[in-house]
């Protein structure tokens, strides 16, 4: 990759990520207004989101989970279906019969979006065989927690997969938080990466707060996906920075911990690197900034404005 | 007619449906070892062994029915469908409607149960009901060699996550089976005797009890009709009201546990139904609130036996 292709890649990738925090605020504030259900933000985890998917192709499929927004934005979601399911309404993704928590966009390979911690682990499997069996190109990406990698099924997946050789790309955005509980209190190992070699899996940990840093070992890691055909772990090291649910006063976080994470924040990262190293202007920072905002309050006037399902639609799409 | 055990009449179920399409394929705990007759015409791909993990089996089968392929998995024994609930209930159950349709999970999962083998309440439960209970799923419980065949076809070619029970006490229990392409609709009631004075509604195992019990209330002047449900979700209601309209009283028998059973449903559909045509109380027999002992008689007197079901068809009667 040349400079100039990773300087105009960056400032997509920032672009991507502020538009992820903006509607991420957006339902927050929406939230404290009362006028939006509470839901799990990706606040803090743009880069470890934005900088896996940059590096997927058209016809890779995504698994993800409950914190799911840089995954689905960064793959072309529309802000407005997205915020209408977060608000119950028809025009949503799934109906509004999701909401914020296991949205899944199958028009743009994200599939089977489950918010069972570890359902997604449990599902990529059969995902993945059959893009084997059926003869399709496209590797499978399954994002999940440190809080997914504690379940028993984590490993069940992670041995199968190994066995019957399947095209996984496994991304644990070990954000350090298992809902109100630190990783530190639940695992002996820093890493989740260090529970793949044992299943025969290859395994990189990346520094999930800086974006270039989670696409370039995420191409290298699909790649070696793509040319082997068997899983690949590759373990974003981040940090979630609001609480588990909103509204969550994070009373059980460690403040020294916390403002040590906030100062290397991915968003702040990636645009102080580009506006020093010249290749964003400051003032063309603030218009993107302005332009991300603007998206965001006309996709919430397009949820705002969308109807509610009908009471009818409590009963379809159980059988098929 | 030919006969065939349920044992054998699954293997032909499977192989025929795997002929008729490529994207069938089954798996699970010793498949491809009890059944190397497949592994030779369809090859490892098609028939896998898995690890002793039903989580994954269940959300493997789960994730590739959603994406093109029609696993049929072989988790064993119901009770073990503990370790897959998650797979089957939140996932194949429930992903379809909170996608908005988007997914459709066409997979059967085979397990057996009953009383029969002799080892106790963690290999020996008859937990049907709760998946009777659980939105997205189909649930069958045949008891004739001929209904395992043609309902596991049906149950392959359905769009929706099935549940297939098999009662292990029948599973070599010889029986005869339609030559050529017999398929079984799903959510239809057989109708195994006909009868004017009482309606036995049954499933699996005690359905035969019915039938011995319905032979000797025809020697004692009572006339019974003997109902094998087959399909426990969807349930063949219409049938049973009918029946009972014709007949005014009814006895439901599983081995099941009575408390919360598939009979309390049955029962509660006939009250709201065709209470005018009731002419005596409804009778539930089922199993104990109780798991189910290893020690051969007490295995065996959880399931309702001919005596009683002759007692209870009796009671109504006089």
């Amino acid at each position: 990759m040349n400079s100039e292709s990773q300087a105009i890649d960056e400032i997509a990738l920032l672009e991507q990520m502020l538009l992820v925090r903006a509607y991420e605020e957006a339902i927050v504030a929406g939230s404290v207004a009362g006028k939006i259900p509470g839901s799990c933000t990706s606040v803090g985890q743009e880069a470890a989101g934005v900088g896996v998917v940059s590096a997927l192709h058209g016809d890779d499929l995504i698994l993800t989970n409950h914190r799911s927004a840089a995954h689905l934005l960064a793959r072309g979601a529309d802000p407005g279906r997205l915020l209408a399911e977060v608000m119950g309404r028809a025009t949503g993704y799934c109906k509004g019969k999701s909401g914020s928590l296991h949205i899944s966009v199958r028009e743009l390979g994200v599939m089977l979006t489950s918010t069972i911690v570890g359902g997604e682990l449990s599902l990529v499997t059969g995902v993945a065989l059959s893009q084997k069996m059926l003869g399709r190109t496209g590797i499978v990406t399954c994002f999940f927690g440190d809080g997914a990698a504690c379940e028993g099924i984590f490993h069940e997946s992670l041995n199968l997969a190994s066995v019957w050789e399947l095209p996984i790309l496994y991304v644990c955005e070990n954000n350090q938080w298992q809902a109100f509980v630190h990783r530190r209190e639940t695992m002996k190992t820093e890493h989740v990466a260090d529970w793949a070699a044992p299943y025969g899996i290859d395994h990189a940990t990346v520094d999930g707060n800086d974006v270039l840093a989670v696409r370039n070992a995420a191409l290298e890691a699909a790649e070696q996906v793509r040319r082997s055909g068997r899983p690949f772990l590759l373990e974003s090291w981040t940090y979630r920075s609001r609480g588990h649910f909103e509204p969550d006063d994070q009373a059980y976080v460690d403040p020294t911990e916390h403002a040590a994470w906030l100062a290397r924040d991915p968003i702040a990262l990636s645009r102080q690197r580009l506006i020093d190293s010249g290749r964003l202007p400051r003032e063309e920072a603030v218009a993107l900034e302005r332009r991300v905002r603007e998206c965001i309050a006309a996709a919430l006037a397009f949820a705002e404005a969308s109807p509610l399902p009908a009471p009818g639609e409590m009963t379809t799409d159980v059988y098929a | 007619m030919p006969t065939l055990t349920p044992f054998a009449a699954i293997g032909a179920a499977l192989a025929e449906e795997m002929r008729h399409d490529p994207t069938v394929l089954v798996f699970g705990e010793g498949v491809a070892t009890k059944r190397h007759e497949l592994v030779d015409e369809f090859g490892p791909a098609r028939v896998r062994n898995t690890p002793l993990a039903e989580g994954i089996i269940a959300g493997t089968a789960a994730g590739a029915a959603a994406t093109g392929l029609r696993p049929v998995i072989d988790l064993l024994f119901a009770p073990f469908l503990c370790y897959a609930m998650d797979e089957l209930v939140n996932s194949a159950g429930k992903l379809r409607f909170i996608s908005g349709g988007q997914f459709a999970f066409p997979m059967v999962t085979l397990a057996m149960t009953g009383g029969g083998w002799g080892v106790g309440a963690q290999h020996n439960h008859n937990n049907e009901a709760w998946f009777v209970h659980s939105p997205g799923l189909k649930v069958l419980m045949p008891s004739s060699a001929g209904d395992f065949k043609g309902l596991l076809k049906s149950a392959i070619r359905d769009d929706n996550p099935v549940l297939f029970f098999i009662d292990l006490a029948l599973l070599h229990q010889p029986g005869e089976v339609p030559e050529g392409e017999h398929i079984v609709r799903l959510g239809m009631a057989n109708v195994l005797r006909q009868g004017t004075d009482v309606t036995l509604v049954s499933y699996g195992k005690t359905v035969h009890a019915c039938l011995a019990a319905a032979a000797q209330l025809a020697d004692a002047g009572i006339s019974a009709e003997v109902i094998d449900l087959r399909s426990l979700k969807p349930l063949d209601g219409a049938a049973i009201v009918a029946s009972v309209h014709k007949t005014g009283r009814l006895v439901v028998v599983h081995e099941a546990a009575r408390m919360a059973g598939v009979g309390a449903e049955i029962a509660a559909q006939v009250a709201e139904h065709a209470f005018a045509s009731l002419r005596a109380p409804i009778i539930r027999l089922g199993g104990p609130d109780a798991p189910a002992a290893a020690s051969h008689p007490l295995e065996q007197a959880f399931a309702p036996d001919v005596p009683a079901i002759f007692a209870a068809a009796l009671s109504l009667c006089h």
